[in-house]
């Protein structure tokens, strides 16, 4: 009994190399491997701080955001801009799609006005793939984040991170804590941590913010966070949506910060020497105490660097042909 | 009319009959099984050497599209693809726009369908106003009309005193309603099945639950009011046992499945195919293996294409946008007989689910072929391998999640009330 062909994975080339960033969902370690060391080439090892290099000279990177994210999109830009790349920066939301142009359409446009790359913000999953299908075969894609689906180089900057501070991936334990069923973050976390042969990944969140069959992606699912985060080398906190506090899946944002929010007594439960990562913005207070947030174990502020980083890596690697 | 259907194996699920046989039609009914009438001069002899003759087939859901949907389809275009798929009844949901929910309707439609070529055209009419769940149509009317049952289409049915009230007032006619079991308020947001694919893609999903909990109600309404219900589309299999135990109890109830349920799971939504976006959608693997028990084991009564044809524009949207539904009448026999050939059941008894089964739910008189009965057949090649594309589908709708594969077993003359609407 056959099911239907799958195309092939729209993310690699027929040689097996980088065309667009649009899931870490079954990219081969070998490219995650690629992508975090082209990153760490970024980095100036004595300063820590990002090299302004000129490897896209001539290269037009088009963010296009049908959802709004000044963070995101600040990153991108800044990265794009290191590699010496001309950017456009576009707020969809705004403007065609609610003149009635389909996602399709604008992109067509986008692509005549001689665009290389680009980086797509979406709240359907799949846009990206959508669009990875559509373009012509020079234009490369990077999903900046497509519904609750993916955020790869939110995934990838973890991963430069934990790797940076934790050694190896396959040497670590690691929880991600709060609302899995709504984050495109968790999965790309989830995919990375596994493909890079992390033994132990947790997700530790009430039912109603867990997908069922959860198991199926390769992790442990724990329901209380002190069991969830005992003994591991890192806690991935989740942002917990506003929209989300009150309602049928939780019942207040003051129960959820007493069951699942990371406090100093909390965090006890972990290695001592654990590290706290968080993709902002962050609410202090909800999932996350103040206390912890501004503590000597987060390295919140050393992700964004690193964002920076390992986004110039991803363009390069599509664009700059492959270095 | 006349014709001579020459040495095609005639196959009516029925009555069992599988033998090599000439059949003489004329005046719209079969005249001659193996033997013509006296002094029969055909006005046309077709050579079904090689072919199946069987029974034209019978779809318990085919969308037209008209009134109101022009840009997907037209009634000329999908009676047209319909004729193409070896059917020659069909019933069509009241999921129009406006629904049909107005004997005006019902006679516009009727009475546009009989002057084209195609299929015989059995309205569902819309359970209440609108669909909209509140006011109840005038089932008597409709009937009158030519509706032979009554439905609310895909759309929810949130209250339960309306929903006790529609079996009642059908109970009174003796009206049968068909009700596809989905939540009001489970999975209201979801697009796939709440499975593996949906947990890792970060779809929108839709429990088992979502119809289990609307199927138990139905059952316990059904069992207070004694009305005629058949169950349009399951999914699951938890769904599909909670059947098969009513059916046990002898409650007065038959269901059926999309086809492409029969042979797909939600492993095939996991490249974001929007072709693949079905409602119900595809659940898991062992869902789908439960789907093909209850066929085998005659928990489910038929097989219908939920024919779905939706334009380009409509598809080409990120998965949870896109518009669900894949084109169906053209798919139908060669998918049965693909499920048979997997499931290793004899074409006589697949056959049955897509003609005298359906046409038992929709108590019409087709289905069957026998001397005296309607001279409705489909002529169809078994061996015939084809490919699907755009191009090889008459039906507007080209959304199939078969785009691009091959199948087995291809129509090549439909005959409806004796007339040969269709040839390849």
């Amino acid at each position: 009994m056959m099911s239907l062909r799958m195309t092939p994975n729209p993310q690699l080339t027929e040689d097996g190399r980088l065309r667009h960033l649009l899931t870490l969902d079954g990219l081969p370690a070998r490219i995650l491997h690629q992508i975090l060391d082209t990153a760490e080439s970024f980095i100036n090892a004595d300063t820590g701080e990002v090299k302004k290099v000129p490897l896209l000279r001539g290269v037009a990177i088009f963010n296009i955001f049908f959802e709004n994210s000044t963070r995101t999109r600040t990153t991108f830009e800044i990265a794009a801009k290191r590699l010496s790349a001309d950017v456009v920066n576009l707020n969809i939301g705004t403007s065609s799609q609610s003149k009635g142009e389909t996602l399709l359409d604008t992109v067509d446009n986008l692509a005549a006005m001689q665009a290389n790359m680009f980086v797509v913000r979406h709240s359907a999953a799949g846009a990206a793939h959508l669009i990875a299908r559509h373009v012509a075969p020079h234009i490369r894609v990077v999903n900046a984040g497509d519904g609750r689906a993916a955020h790869p180089t939110q995934g990838l900057l973890d991963m430069y991170t934990l790797r940076h501070f934790k050694g190896p991936i396959h040497n670590l334990r690691v929880a991600i804590v709060g609302d899995v069923l709504h984050s495109r973050v968790a999965r790309s976390q989830i995919h990375a941590l596994t493909t890079l042969g992390c033994p132990e990944v947790r997700v530790v969140a009430p039912r109603t913010l867990l997908p069922r069959d959860m198991q199926s992606m390769g992790v442990h699912v724990y329901e209380r966070l002190e069991e969830g985060i005992r003994g591991v080398d890192a806690v991935l906190m989740l942002r917990l949506q506003n929209e989300r506090m009150q309602g049928a899946r939780l019942p207040s944002a003051g129960e959820y910060y007493k069951r699942w929010g990371l406090t100093p007594e909390k965090l006890k439960y972990a290695r001592p020497d654990a590290i706290v990562l968080h993709p902002g913005p962050m609410n202090r207070g909800v999932e996350i105490d103040s206390e912890v947030a501004d503590g000597k174990q987060a390295v919140i502020l050393p992700q964004v660097t690193y964002g920076i980083a390992v986004r110039m890596a991803v363009m390069s690697l599509l664009a700059g042909g492959q270095t | 009319m006349k014709v001579h259907i020459r040495n095609g194996r005639v196959i009516d699920p029925a009555s069992g009959l599988d033998q090599t046989r000439d059949i003489f039609v004329a005046a719209g009914h079969v005249v001659g099984l193996g033997q013509g009438p006296d002094g029969f001069h055909p006005n046309q002899v077709i050579d079904a050497t090689g072919l199946v003759v069987c029974p034209g087939l019978v779809d318990l859901a085919v969308r037209l599209r008209e009134p109101g949907g022009e840009h997907m389809a037209t009634l000329e275009s999908e009676m047209h693809a319909a004729a193409a798929g070896g059917i020659t009844s069909l019933a069509c949901p009241p999921d129009t726009d406006p629904p049909l929910d107005e004997p005006g309707l019902i006679e516009m439609l009727k009475f546009r369908a009989k002057h084209m070529p195609g299929p015989r055209v059995y309205p569902v009419g819309a359970l209440t106003w609108k669909l909209q769940g509140e006011r109840l149509t005038e089932l008597a009317e409709l009937n009158e009309a030519g509706c032979i049952a009554f439905s609310q289409a895909d759309a929810r049915l949130e209250n339960t005193e309306v929903l006790l009230r529609a079996l009642e007032y059908a109970r009174t006619f003796d009206l049968p309603v068909w009700l596809h079991p989905q939540d009001a308020f489970i999975g209201r947001n979801g697009v796939a099945h709440d499975g593996v694919v949906a947990a890792r893609l970060g779809l929108p999903a839709i429990p088992v639950p979502a119809e289990t909990v609307a199927l138990s109600t139905i059952l316990l309404l059904v069992r207070e009011t004694g009305a005629r219900v058949h169950l349009a589309r399951l999914s699951s299999r938890a769904g599909m046992e909670m059947v098969r135990r009513a059916k046990h109890d002898g409650l007065p109830v038959t269901c059926d499945v999309g086809i492409h349920h029969v042979h797909l799971s939600e492993m095939d939504t996991a490249d974001f195919n929007a072709n693949c976006h079905l409602v119900p959608p595809l659940r898991s693997l062992r869902d789908r293996d439960a789907l093909r028990q209850g066929l085998l084991d005659g928990t489910i009564d038929a097989i219908c294409s939920d024919h779905a044809p939706v334009d380009e524009d409509a598809k080409q949207l990120p998965f949870q946008e896109s518009e669900p539904g894949a084109t169906g009448v053209e798919l139908l026999l060669p998918l049965t007989l693909k499920w048979a050939r997997e499931a290793g059941l004899p074409m006589v008894e697949a056959l049955g689910l897509i003609t005298h089964r359906p046409a038992e739910i929709l108590g019409i008189p087709a289905g069957y072929l026998r001397l005296g009965g309607p001279a409705d057949l489909c002529l169809f090649d078994p061996e015939a391998a084809w490919t699907v594309t755009p191009a090889s589908l008459a039906s507007l709708g080209k959304n199939s999640p078969y785009l691009g594969l091959e199948l087995q077993g291809r129509v090549r003359y439909t005959l409806i009330d004796g007339h040969l609407d269709f040839k390849r």
